[in-house]
């Protein structure tokens, strides 16, 4: 029990300090190299949640496909700095930007509090055999089943979502808008 | 004893992050990077729910949200470049017409 917990602050601690970094950061190159530190972390944390597809698909997907994606933008526009925090001369001013950052330090405070305030019961163990069917859990073949039986018109209409995503980037990236 | 609330604070931490990000960030790229962190904290979540349950189908619904992020960051991008070639900037006050 004591490696797990070790294991969960360690992982949690990487994922949340990286993402600060993603958030702080001057140099968009180095926010996406951040965030993929914040997301081994997180495939980390699938795996003691017992999720090991889970894992997989957060290393091969997100931190090998979309995050190259990113790079490749950073580097094609040259985009190694950005503006000062709030630019002079934005319409809007600094003020809302500020009073924005407030209000999500709140929706954290709010979520936490409720969280501890949060009936008993939902603390359970999450791990260690507490539920019998953790085999069928971990198992991609268990997976694969759900995706294609329960989940199998949501998984096409995913596919029709990844053409329109493609045919729009290709229109949206062409020469003349 | 590592239990649900555990995970689900985490991924409230992390939202929280990628929302400071959105609004302090004079990036379109960065404000994208952010969206993506709060879109992996709902994924911890979902995981975290599914193995409290003990069902899998919290691991369906990451695979979903990772399919959508796929997309979205695809179509923003295309966005960002397109925005990047008329303006020459990537800062979003700059972006303050629809139509030019």
């Amino acid at each position: 029990m004591g490696t797990e917990l070790l294991l969960f602050y360690l992982f949690g601690a990487v994922a949340l300090g990286a993402s600060l970094l993603v958030v702080l950061g001057r140099n968009p190159m180095h926010s996406v190299l951040m965030l993929i530190v914040s997301f081994a972390a997180l495939a980390g944390l699938y795996i003691t949640l017992d999720s090991p597809f889970a894992a997989v698909i957060q290393i091969i997907i997100y931190a090998g496909a979309i995050m190259v994606l990113f790079l490749f933008v950073v580097m094609l526009l040259n985009a190694h700095k950005e503006d000062a925090l709030v630019a002079a001369g934005a319409p809007m001013g600094a003020k809302p930007l500020y009073a924005g950052a407030g209000l999500a330090v709140v929706l954290a405070a709010e979520l936490v509090w409720a969280l501890v305030r949060a009936p008993q019961g939902s603390g359970g163990p999450m791990s260690g055999g507490a539920s019998p069917d953790a085999a069928a859990l971990e198992s991609v073949r268990g997976l694969g089943q759900l995706l294609f039986t329960d989940y199998g018109f949501a998984f096409e209409v995913t596919s029709i979502l990844i053409i329109v995503a493609m045919v729009g980037a290709v229109v949206l990236a062409k020469r003349e808008l | 004893m590592v239990t649900l609330d555990h995970y689900v604070m985490l991924s409230a931490l992390l939202f929280a992050t990628g929302t400071i990000g959105v609004f302090l960030r004079r990036s379109v790229i960065t404000m994208l990077l952010s969206i993506e962190v709060m879109l992996n904290a709902v994924n911890l979540a979902f995981v975290a729910f599914g193995r409290s349950i003990g069902s899998a189908d919290g691991q369906v619904m990451m695979f979903f949200v990772v399919t959508v992020a796929a997309a979205e960051a695809a179509v923003g991008l295309a966005l960002v470049i397109a925005l990047f070639r008329h303006r020459e900037t990537l800062n979003p006050d700059m972006f303050t017409s629809l139509k030019w």
